[in-house]
């Protein structure tokens, strides 16, 4: 077959995936909404900033669920991927690219070039796109909108609209929905509302709330030790000291616990902000994820990569922190390298001690990356003066993290690369969080996905629709039920699986990962045979 | 080095290449060590037969569905040659190709599969007539039916499970669909009546003119020797179209067999050992015949699962560990169009049903779930079940079956059975509150 005809092996476009009549409507409704945000760029100045700002969001809104209703409320509850791979939008083609450009456009402005969107220096009021905002954000925390604050609006508008979508997508799969609806909510209130009302607070003398997103945890939420942040917290009082001790027992309690439970799955598909916009307007791009054996090792190199370098980074951030007052805390820097030492080795002894022969060729790698971690830790202890290590200063550290990682690879590559990478390139190569979580998930979890016996036949939906790039059918196919550190529990493998042979379950760390090379309705001698070799 | 050639890339084939891989040594100096060839004229690289229609859907592109990469059988050192074995000269241990190559072996394993049939109708050649087997019938299909503007209908003829994913192909392409079936209800040979109305129901439902009790007389052609309609056989209807599928059934690929010696009936004759009747030349899957059916299966079984079973098996044999083919409770699955389908064990249909055999049958009141439990009246053990729209563990279902539980157990313990996703509504107090209603009523 030619790669002229791979499109859709046809040269004439599938009718079924033209636009029906509703369905061209609502995308004009939705243009027309993001038309009214292209204008205020350009310095309109529109008469009533509440009405055109209603009006956009209001548009955009409605042109996505009319476009959704008439998607899939017209059809019979089941899969609907149908013409997936002939779209323009979802196989990487003009429609993507162009989404993908002006995706990366707007996260390179709004991350390094503010003031294209109408950010002013403090004190001036705002133009362009984010005066336009000016109205809610002064409805919700009595201040004028910043770029962060018009961020967090589309980004919650996204997740809310395109969850609605997803939601009628999945009607029949009843944990498609309650895990949207979680998602849903947590962006809503824990990551948009709760904070712009706790900013609202402070505008009376009487009370001094810190700006915290109670779900967003360390290592994902990477300024959580920051000077500006710690100071901020505890400067708080009591409510304040609480949330940066919320914050620590969240990673060092309440994660492990739930992950043990759960899962991964309980933060990254259930939680998670960057996962609700994945799961939600990302939806669309889920297939494109690479399944080849190399991206696979790729990913484990860079994930991990940026997993050491945030745990060296914030440890080296909160040891100056701690040097600038020694006074303030009972931790000394020599005691704080130690217990991080501590904790470590305790983290590497019982994985080398319990799991030694589940890693394999791992646990090299793992030891490796353990010692060099350590290593750096006594050079930090003997190098460091009071604002360097290693001759680099702290705070340049954390401003490239903040860069590279924070705003590069999260945000202009892990988004707005969605509609030509896929829509978990953040979460798969790059989330820190996602890297611990994933080791507990692979190490210590009563999660994994079950293969059901014999039935499975090969066809492959299930790797193709794996947002995070598993080939999950290369441990069906043989009957081996999937433990990954990669997955986030999504379930959709499950869903589009046409015989009923993956499920996600929490079960006995006993017999996680069983494989049978000889799958069931074979020649039960033949089993036995095979099983005890 | 032992030479062991497998004509067919298809899962027989590459299941029994991939254990006689692993089972054996590429290092030239031991004597366990196998060379491997397997051939095909279809593909280079081995796919999922039966994730063809997805292709079509646009639910994956081709590539998405070969489960190896193409790295795989190099580093495996399992040679792939494409091409079309003409003859086999058994006594010289040669395979002679249709462009003139030849290959020697030392063992050989005939995995060719299947072809669609075609019982004679007039006009089954025609230009826009195909089957859904071969990936050339999918790309023929590309080249007739893109879309409802170069194909403003299409007609299925044959109601098996080939028949319905070939509708449910077209309908996602908004192609309309008339599909005729012989019998008076959807593949009633195979399933309990109340399951088989449920999905005349949903075919429905998708919008396909269902014609139940309806034949194919034949196939009209147009000027250029296209299909231009078809002709019914009860009423004379000719119903205009632009394809025809003809999903009436497969039977063994292996016309190049006749004058090998290779014994054949309908298929390749073998004996439970996988062996046919010359000496190194084993066939699995498909295109394999039993002398003798195995139970109560079939002497021929052209499902997916068996192809896989016996590739398991015969690399054993192959690799000096000679083993009987047999298989274990029979199960199988589908899925037509929203609704899965599992089977275990043994449910005949309403028309097929042995004297001792009775059917315990509940559906769900949305009319897309139901189950029929079949059992033996006399003894009350359980026999088999068909589910569908809910989802069963294949592994408690065999238990259960080796067990010989009886019906009141497998209803009252269906629950542990259960492999729905999380959060799905269960139905099980539902069956059991149906259940009891039924039969023990009934009894007393």
């Amino acid at each position: 077959m030619s790669n002229k005809l791979n499109e859709s092996m046809s040269l004439a476009k599938p009718e079924a995936n033209n636009l029906s009549l509703k369905q061209k409507i609502a995308v004009t409704i939705g243009l027309i909404g993001l038309l009214i945000f292209a204008l205020a760029i350009f310095n309109t100045n529109f008469p009533n900033k509440t009405l055109f700002l209603s009006l956009s969001i209001g548009a955009i809104s409605l042109g996505t669920i009319l476009f959704a209703n008439d998607a899939y409320l017209t059809k019979m509850e089941g899969i609907k991927n149908d013409g997936v791979w002939f779209k323009s939008i979802s196989s990487r083609g003009v429609l993507a690219w162009a989404t993908g450009i002006l995706l990366t456009g707007f996260y390179i402005i709004l991350y390094f070039f503010p003031q294209y969107l109408g950010q002013t220096p403090s004190g001036e009021p705002n133009t362009g796109l984010i005066s336009l905002f000016d109205p809610l954000s002064k409805l919700l925390n009595g201040n004028p909108a910043s770029q962060w604050f018009v961020y967090g609006t589309l980004y919650t508008v996204a997740i809310l609209v395109f969850g609605y979508k997803f939601m009628l997508k999945y009607r029949h799969n009843r944990y498609e929905q309650l895990r949207t609806a979680s998602v849903m909510f947590f962006q809503l209130g824990f990551a948009f509302l709760i904070p712009e009302f706790m900013s609202r607070l402070n505008a009376s003398p009487d009370y001094n709330l810190p700006y915290y997103d109670l779900k967003s945890m360390w290592p994902l939420n990477y300024y959580l030790f920051d000077s500006w942040s710690v100071n901020g917290l505890l400067s708080s009082g009591v409510l304040g000291f609480l949330m940066l001790m919320f914050g620590i027992i969240s990673i060092f309690v309440i994660s492990p616990f739930l992950t043990y439970k759960y899962g991964k799955r309980w933060y990254c598909s259930w939680v998670c902000g960057c996962g609700a916009l994945a799961e939600t307007a990302g939806d669309s791009f889920r297939h494109l994820s690479s399944k080849k054996l190399s991206a696979w090792k790729l990913e484990r190199w860079l994930i991990h990569t940026v997993l050491v370098f945030s745990v060296l980074m914030t440890t080296a951030v909160i040891y100056t922190f701690l040097g600038s007052d020694p006074n303030k805390f009972w931790l000394t820097r020599s005691a704080f390298l130690l217990g991080v030492g501590i904790l470590l080795t305790l983290v590497f002894s019982m994985t080398m001690i319990f799991k030694r022969h589940e890693l394999g060729k791992d646990a090299r790698y793992g030891a490796i990356g353990y010692f060099v971690v350590i290593a750096v830790l006594f050079i930090m202890h003997y190098t460091g003066t009071s604002d360097k290590i290693f001759l680099i200063k702290a705070s340049h550290l954390r401003s490239a993290y903040g860069l590279y990682i924070g705003s590069i690879f999260s945000g202009v590559i892990g988004t707005g690369f969605y509609p030509i990478l896929g829509n978990r390139v953040w979460c798969r190569f790059g989330c820190p969080m996602a890297a611990i979580l994933g080791f507990q998930q692979r190490m210590f979890s009563k999660f994994r996905i079950t293969t059901n016996g014999g039935q499975c036949i090969s066809c492959g939906n299930c790797s193709t629709y794996c947002e995070m790039g598993i080939d999950v059918r290369a441990y069906a196919q043989k009957g081996e039920n999937i433990v990954r550190s990669s997955c986030v529990g999504c379930g959709i493998c499950s869903a589009v699986c046409p015989r009923g042979v993956l499920k996600l379950e929490n079960d006995s760390m006993k017999g996680r990962t069983n494989a049978n090379e000889i799958l069931l309705g074979n020649d039960v001698d033949l089993m036995d045979l095979i099983n005890k070799n | 080095m032992e030479h062991i050639v497998i004509i067919g890339n298809g899962i027989s084939g590459v299941t029994a290449a991939r254990h006689i891989r692993k089972l054996s040594d590429t290092e030239t100096s031991s004597a366990q060590a196998k060379k491997i060839t397997i051939i095909s004229a279809e593909t280079d690289y081995f796919f999922s037969r039966t994730a063809l229609m997805y292709v079509y859907m646009g639910h994956m592109k081709f590539e998405h569905t070969q489960p190896y990469e193409n790295w795989f059988w190099e580093k495996n050192n399992i040679d792939l040659k494409k091409g079309y074995v003409r003859t086999i000269d058994t006594h010289s241990k040669t395979l002679h190709f249709v462009d003139g190559d030849t290959l020697t072996y030392g063992k050989l394993i005939i995995a060719t599969g299947s072809k669609p049939n075609k019982f004679g109708w007039p006009g089954q050649d025609l230009k826009g007539v195909m089957g859904m087997y071969h990936k050339q019938d999918l790309e023929n299909l590309e080249l007739h039916a893109p879309n409802n503007k170069l194909c403003k209908r299409a007609v299925i003829v044959g109601g098996g499970l080939i028949g319905i994913e070939f509708a449910e192909m077209l309908n996602s392409r908004n192609i309309p669909v008339t599909f005729l079936v012989r019998e008076s209800s959807f593949w009633n040979g195979v399933l309990p009546d109340g399951e088989s109305e449920m999905i005349n129901r949903h075919i429905k439902n998708h919008h396909i003119d269902l014609r139940l009790s309806t034949n194919l007389k034949e196939i009209i052609s147009d000027e250029n020797g296209n299909v231009k309609s078809v002709i019914i056989e009860e009423t004379g209807e000719e119903i205009l179209c632009d394809v025809v599928g003809l999903t009436a059934g497969v039977t063994p690929n292996i016309d190049f067999l006749k004058d090998s010696g290779i014994e054949t009936d309908r298929g390749v004759k073998v004996n439970r050992f996988l062996e046919t009747n010359i000496p190194d030349i084993y066939a699995i899957g498909d295109c394999a015949e039993q002398h003798e059916a195995i139970g109560k299966r079939r002497a021929i079984e052209a499902v997916w699962y068996t192809g896989r079973m016996m590739g398991e098996t015969i690399a054993q044999t192959i690799c000096g560990n000679r083993m009987a083919y047999k298989p274990g409770h029979w199960f199988n699955s589908a899925k037509f169009l929203d609704i899965e389908y599992q089977t275990y064990g043994r449910v005949h249909s309403t028309k097929n049903k042995p004297d001792y055999e009775q059917h315990f049958h509940w559906k769900h009141d949305d009319d897309t779930k139901c189950i029929t439990v079949a059992f033996d009246k006399n003894t009350n053990t359980f026999l088999g079940i068909n589910t569908f729209g809910i989802r069963m563990k294949h592994e408690t279902f065999d238990r259960w079956l080796t067990e010989k539980r009886d019906i009141d157990y497998i209803i009252n313990h269906l629950a542990e059975a259960n492999f729905d996703p999380e959060f799905y509504k269960k139905h099980e107090q539902d069956i059991l509150a149906t259940y009891t209603n039924q039969f023990k009523s009934a009894k007393a």
